[in-house]
């Protein structure tokens, strides 16, 4: 018989590292619910991000310089003479911020379909210690190019531990290794930012994926699969991870390369969202632009911070705001996982805590006129309303009857019937042009649709 | 051959002195490691005193030096700049600058050596950052309220032409006044007293 040598090869190494029993454990032979939905993409394209910011990451230190003479210009070295290096500094600070979308799609499915409910607490913590970590690394790499808005934002977020009493002062001295933010709070923010954190990072996702695979996935009908299993010992309603969801992630990722790509080579500024105008001027510790404001991924916060007008208050409110998201698990006490068989009254509250969150986000770039403030307190009482009340409210809610096993959904296929439905409902006929043209507005049909459409999302919210 | 069997006390003992030991040598090296983020001797000793020439100074006039890498501003104030201070008090945190940072010696209604020449560091109280000089009275996007003086831009909190702040603002205290004296009446030397205040 021919031995190959591949093989050989393939045994020695798998005869002496536990390789096969960590790919069964994690890919193939790790079952997870076959239901999941459009919001089961985000977890897989965090990854994808944590990946990107790494390579592209590694590739910007080859050529930026962490000394506040050096900074500024060597990160325009880098977009103008270094080769292609606009394109990999672009792909890192839209990754941030793509990284933010993904990150507040994810935990917005957890609020959904309620994944940070018992037994995946820990997997809620974890998640949540990685929204922290996420915010400090990308907090201590905006101050890197040294521009207006890096010197003022980070003067800005380490003055707020001045704001700790008796400890405060020295804690932000600390902090910025000098008095006021220099060369020194630079070279340490760079140290953080390239060592410290990517590996806080890395073993707080190794350890979310752990628990998460300990005690299983989650699902859009928050079903525990585990529950109905075959003869092997298999979920019924489960299918291995490898290859149906690495396959399935696969398409996720080439649809969000595609917008991922169009921000990149179309507008990388995102009209002073992603990359802020103010910042294509030097530091200058002299003068604070006109308007600060923060990143948009950190205006929510931002904008509670200044809806308090009190120094350590508004410090508190806004470290409070962080912390009461750890609490989630214990303040949610529905018996239901999923928003589809909650009452009506979680899912009125997740849409104020929805239209609070993006509202302050809105407020928080926006300039601090009393207006402004006035009603950025309301939605400030909105958010913490929906984490604070949630153990009276969910107690009182009355939930539909969740069934045994996974329900079927209708697939956008079965859909299509539908969609022309209501396409030949809100247009008509006309005569001369050809096809598509053909067809108007019709304004009965479109109010109708639209009537219908409305009352279908009121009897959604019940 | 032991025939005694374990003495767990024993192994108790060593364990706990052990983690004892252990513990204080970790604490030991924990202070270099976290004392090295201290400002270095460098940071510290750069704090040099600067002189500012005065003379050429317009009625009205703000200028921005720098010291120990923070905005001092130096104001020449009107008359009617004057005026118009003695009539806050009632909108203002602390008027008598009594829970604020200043040298004994500016510790007046004006908060200046000599009432005319405002020095002060440019920083808010709340979170740091340099407010803007609105000398305006009433401008449209502060409203009629607005007397002239300085607006943080960040969380905006409002100071008058003395650094004073105003009520209901996120600043916690006036703006903080460096040590200073003249050396002679167009020269101010900043980051330093006379001689007997220092004492």
């Amino acid at each position: 018989m021919k031995t190959n040598r591949w093989t050989d090869c393939g045994n020695w190494v798998l005869d002496r590292f536990p390789l096969t029993k960590f790919w069964n454990e994690h890919m193939a032979h790790y079952y997870a619910p076959k239901n999941f939905n459009f919001w089961y993409f985000f977890g897989s394209l965090a990854l994808l991000v944590l990946v990107n910011q790494f390579v592209t990451g590694i590739l910007l230190t080859m050529n930026y310089k962490p000394d506040a003479k050096l900074a500024f210009d060597s990160v325009e070295y880098i977009m103008r003479e270094v080769n292609w290096g606009w394109l990999i500094r672009y792909m890192h600070s839209t990754g941030a911020s793509a990284f933010f979308i993904v990150i507040y799609l994810h935990m917005f499915r957890g609020l959904l379909y309620g994944s940070f409910k018992q037994p995946r607490e820990l997997i809620w913590i974890f998640g949540m210690l990685l929204f922290v970590a996420l915010m400090a690394e990308a907090f201590m790499g905006y101050l890197l190019p040294w521009g207006q808005m890096s010197y003022w934002g980070a003067q800005v977020i380490i003055s707020l531990f001045s704001a700790i009493p008796v400890v405060g002062e020295e804690l932000s001295l600390w902090i910025r290794g000098d008095y006021v933010v220099s060369d020194a709070t630079l070279n340490r923010f760079f140290a953080f930012h390239v060592i410290a954190v990517p590996l806080v990072l890395v073993l707080l996702v190794l350890l979310h994926i752990i628990a998460l695979h300990e005690v299983g996935s989650n699902n859009p009908d928050g079903i525990d699969i585990k529950k109905n299993k075959d003869a092997n010992g298999i979920p019924l309603d489960g299918i291995p991870f490898h290859p149906y969801y690495t396959v399935k992630d696969l398409v996720g990722f080439a649809v969000f390369m595609f917008f991922f790509a169009v921000v990149i080579f179309y507008m990388p500024e995102m009209g002073g969202f992603f990359l802020e105008h103010a910042n294509f001027i030097p530091a200058d510790p002299l003068k604070t632009p006109e308007h600060i404001a923060p990143v948009w991924y950190f205006t929510p916060f931002y904008a509670i911070l200044r809806a308090v007008p009190d120094k350590f208050a508004g410090v508190i409110a806004m470290g409070g705001s962080i912390v009461v998201l750890f609490l989630l698990p214990w303040l949610d006490r529905s018996k239901v996982r999923s928003i589809r068989y909650r009452g009506g009254i979680y899912k009125k509250a997740l849409v104020l805590f929805v239209i609070s969150f993006i509202g302050l986000g809105y407020l928080g770039t926006q300039p601090a006129t009393p207006g402004a403030t006035a009603v950025a307190r309301v939605l400030t009482a909105v958010y913490f309303g929906f984490f604070l009340l949630m153990p009276i409210y969910t107690r009182w809610e009355k939930t539909k009857p969740v069934p045994d096993r996974l329900t079927e959904q209708p697939s956008l296929e079965d859909r299509i019937p539908d969609f022309i439905e209501t396409f030949n409902e809100v247009t008509v006929k006309t005569e001369g042009k050809s096809g598509f043209f053909r067809r108007k507005l019709n304004y009965q049909g479109l109010s109708a649709v639209s009537i219908r459409f409305l009352k279908k999302i009121k009897g959604s919210l019940d | 051959m032991n025939i005694e069997g374990v003495d767990k006390s024993k192994r108790q003992f060593l364990t706990s002195a052990l983690t004892v030991v252990g513990a204080v040598g970790t604490g030991y090296l924990a202070v270099p490691f976290l004392a090295q983020m201290q400002p270095s001797t460098k940071a510290m000793a750069a704090g040099a005193p600067v002189t500012v020439d005065i003379s050429k100074m317009e009625p009205g006039q703000l200028i921005r030096v720098a010291w120990r890498g923070k905005p001092v501003w130096l104001l020449n104030r009107t008359q009617e700049v004057l005026e118009t201070l003695r009539t806050l008090d009632d909108q203002l945190r602390d008027p008598q600058s009594s829970e604020s940072i200043q040298p004994v010696y500016t510790k007046n209604p004006t908060r200046a050596l000599k009432q005319e020449i405002f020095v002060a560091v440019g920083l808010c109280t709340h979170l740091g950052c340099s407010p803007t000089f609105r000398p305006e009275i009433g401008p449209a996007d502060l409203g009629p309220d607005w007397k002239g003086g300085f607006f943080c831009p960040c969380h905006g909190s409002w100071f008058d032409l003395a650094g004073r702040v105003y009520r209901g603002v996120p600043a916690p205290t006036n703006l903080e006044i460096p040590p200073y004296r003249y050396i002679t009446d167009t020269q101010i030397i900043i980051g330093e007293d006379t001689v007997e205040t220092n004492v």
